[in-house]
């Protein structure tokens, strides 16, 4: 994962990567009706500013042409009454540039464009104003300026600024408030699923996950999770009274004859001959049993029914356990045993770690030449447990490791020696039925095989 | 001694009981779950071998219904389930021990003599003794005649377990189970290893062996 771990887990949810993303869209589409709004408003406002100038302006003209210079003075000074006063302004300046009639102190310096309209900037009470008006030479030589001060234009700018920054704060603290509480509701519905999911994968196997009762997505995925672990519950118990009836019926039969054939060795043989042959078939019979017990060894550690009697397990405990009891072994075949002692605790089946370790050095054993060396070792590593057993035998070609880990598979160069072919299988299986990985590497010269276990906090 | 056997396999049954049978015991069989527990709760046995599987009644369920009615014969459990928490349940329910089928007659014999002298042994001992050997259970000390024997940690428990079943055959898997506890059957001859190496410092020097491998089932240490 590219996110940093420290992030609490509801920042890094996709729902709350999704709320954002919408966040960041909403701001968006606000922004762009905001902006749109506020182009419709400064035009109409700029239309009606412009209408009633030109009103106002044909007024005035009109004034002059009925009643002359006087009678335009009397309205101008009419219209710049302070009790009036309000957004136009005025200027009627004669033909040498006196004012006559005036709340505008000097003529526009700027070029008016073509449709006749000058912007200037006029003194008010309050500071420099923006204004906009037409330009008249009157007949007489006098010169009429009627104009109109955008101080209302410019304060509805300012308001459609300010409104654009309140919506848009309000919208991100309510986009991103909402995604935080939407998405902590469904990670917390997600993460129920998971640990009831997590519960049932470590062999809690009647365990289900909860509905709330609303028949939402999230009950209908439990629900639909529910039936589906109904069958596989119902798969592995078939499967498990298959092995049972199995194990049951072929071995109740090999017992029967066994049993026969130990009778019969106790009673006087007729010949040599039918001894050696009873003898060799139960040698047989127990190859059979030995082949087809390992066989549902592995069947039952599949079926991961061992992990109710899991417990928390030293596992350097095991491997001085497994030195002990095969240093003798060892040793007359004139190879070195040793443990290398570590820390490691996992939750594990004694019984059958010590099973996957026997099986392990029994390997070893029959691999290593004498004067060899074998060494058990626990070794904590980047947050894992090793579990390590090293030969210095032939070891295993690079192609051929993970081929010997399937039932059955033997190299040819060990078909000469005694086996089932099923140890590293069985091994195998009882490394999965734990969490942990099987790793074969070469130990130059020999085979190192490691169960990596993953530290449980 | 008394034997009860609840099994439903006749040929199964036929075979322990004749075994049993020329090995010195009296032996009662009965062929499913109830009558099983009728003939245990009315009986006086010295030990019961019963069967897992059993028409009528499970054999954990007899076990079971024993120890409710405070009989505690030894019971050994005998099953085709051989797995891990098959034994832990069966010994769970109460059975003092278990045997996966198929078995060899001799591990059978040799663990209902085990279950028999576990009855009769509830006195702390501080010594053992076998012939001439002695073994101080206090101060981990061993000797022979006038001989201290020193013995590695892991072969004083191998003796002790051995001494303690004196006079009985003790077979591999109850050695790797009375001294190393863990169940299964030592395919190769790591406990065969063990014992010699015992019997080197036992042994060696003296007329009279102690320690006798039984054929085909296991060891023996006796005086005799």
């Amino acid at each position: 994962m590219a996110v940093p771990r420290a992030l609490p887990g509801f920042l890094r949810s996709s729902t709350f990567r999704l709320s954002v993303f919408y966040v960041a869209l909403f701001f968006l589409s606000v922004g762009a009706l905001l902006a749109f709004i506020y182009v419709q408003a400064i035009a109409t406002i700029d239309t009606q500013t412009e209408q009633a100038t030109k009103a106002d302006a044909a007024a005035l003209v009109q004034e002059y042409t009925a009643q002359g210079i006087a009678g335009l003075i009397d309205a101008v000074e009419d219209r710049i009454a302070p009790d009036r006063a309000g957004d136009g302004l005025y200027l009627l300046e004669d033909d040498e540039g006196a004012p006559l009639a005036a709340n505008v102190q000097t003529w526009p310096t700027a070029e008016p464009n073509p449709g006749g309209w000058v912007s200037f900037n006029v003194d008010r009470e309050d500071g420099p104003h923006q204004a906009r008006g037409l330009t008249y030479a009157l007949k007489d030589g006098s010169k009429l300026l009627v104009a109109r001060d955008l101080h209302a234009r410019l304060d509805f700018q300012e308001l459609m600024v300010d409104a654009l920054y309140y919506a848009l704060a309000l919208t991100v603290v309510l986009g991103v408030g909402g995604g935080l509480l939407i998405s902590r509701r469904m990670l917390n519905r997600l993460d129920a699923i998971n640990r009831a999911a997590e519960r049932i994968r470590t062999g809690d196997l009647s365990h289900r996950i909860g509905t709330t009762g609303s028949h939402d997505e999230f009950d209908r995925l439990s629900e639909t999770l529910n039936a589906m672990l109904e069958e596989i519950h119902r798969l592995m118990n078939g499967m498990r009274t298959v092995t049972d009836n199995i194990a049951h019926d072929l071995r109740s039969p090999l017992t029967r004859m066994k049993g026969r054939l130990e009778m019969l060795l106790r009673e006087p043989a007729d010949t040599d001959a039918q001894r050696v042959a009873i003898e060799r078939t139960i040698a047989d019979a127990d190859q059979l049993l030995t082949t087809f017990t390992a066989l549902l060894s592995i069947a039952d550690a599949q079926s991961g029914s061992a992990r109710a009697t899991m417990a928390p397990l030293d596992l350097d405990e095991l491997a001085g356990d497994i030195v002990d009891l095969y240093e003798p072994a060892a040793e007359e075949r004139g190879i070195a045993i040793g443990h290398e002692e570590g820390q490691g605790s996992v939750m594990g089946s004694r019984q059958l770690l010590f099973q996957a370790l026997v099986n392990l050095v029994d390997n070893a054993i029959k691999n290593t030449p004498a004067g060899g060396t074998i060494q058990v070792a626990v070794r904590r590593q980047a947050g894992a447990v090793h579990f390590v057993v090293a030969d210095s035998g032939p070891g295993i070609p690079e192609t051929e490791r993970d081929r010997v880990l399937e039932p059955f598979v033997r190299l040819d160069s060990s078909r000469s020696t005694p086996g089932s072919g099923l140890g590293l299988a069985l091994v195998a299986a009882i490394a999965r039925l734990h969490g942990a990985r099987i790793e074969l590497g070469d130990n130059a010269p020999g085979l190192v095989v490691s169960l990596i276990f993953p530290v449980v906090a | 001694m008394h034997l009860l056997i609840v099994e439903d396999d006749e040929d199964t049954a036929a075979y322990m009981r004749k075994g049993l049978m020329e090995a010195g015991y009296t032996v009662d069989h009965a062929a499913n779950g109830r009558d099983g527990l009728f003939m245990a709760t009315s009986g006086s046995f010295d030990a019961i071998v019963l069967d897992r599987m059993l028409p009528g009644l499970d054999g954990l369920a007899v076990v079971q219904a024993m120890r409710a009615a405070n009989i505690s014969t030894p019971v050994l459990i005998l099953s085709a389930l051989g797995q891990v928490d098959d034994r832990v349940k069966g010994l769970r329910a109460g059975g003092d021990d278990y045997l996966s089928k198929p078995f060899a007659f001799s591990e059978l014999h040799a663990r209902i003599e085990a279950l028999l002298r576990r009855r009769d042994v509830q006195s702390v001992e501080t010594k053992l003794t076998v012939g001439d050997l002695e073994l101080d259970l206090l101060s981990r000390k061993v000797k022979r005649g006038d001989r201290l024997i020193d013995l590695q940690p892991r072969e004083l428990r191998l003796l002790e377990y051995l001494m303690r079943h004196a006079g009985q055959v003790v077979t591999r898997t109850m050695l790797l189970e009375g001294v190393w506890d863990y169940h299964f059957d030592p395919q190769t001859n790591v406990i065969d290893v063990h014992i010699s190496r015992l019997r080197q410092k036992l042994d060696k020097g003296f007329d009279k062996p102690l320690l006798h491998t039984m054929r085909g089932a296991g060891y023996s240490i006796r005086a005799g």
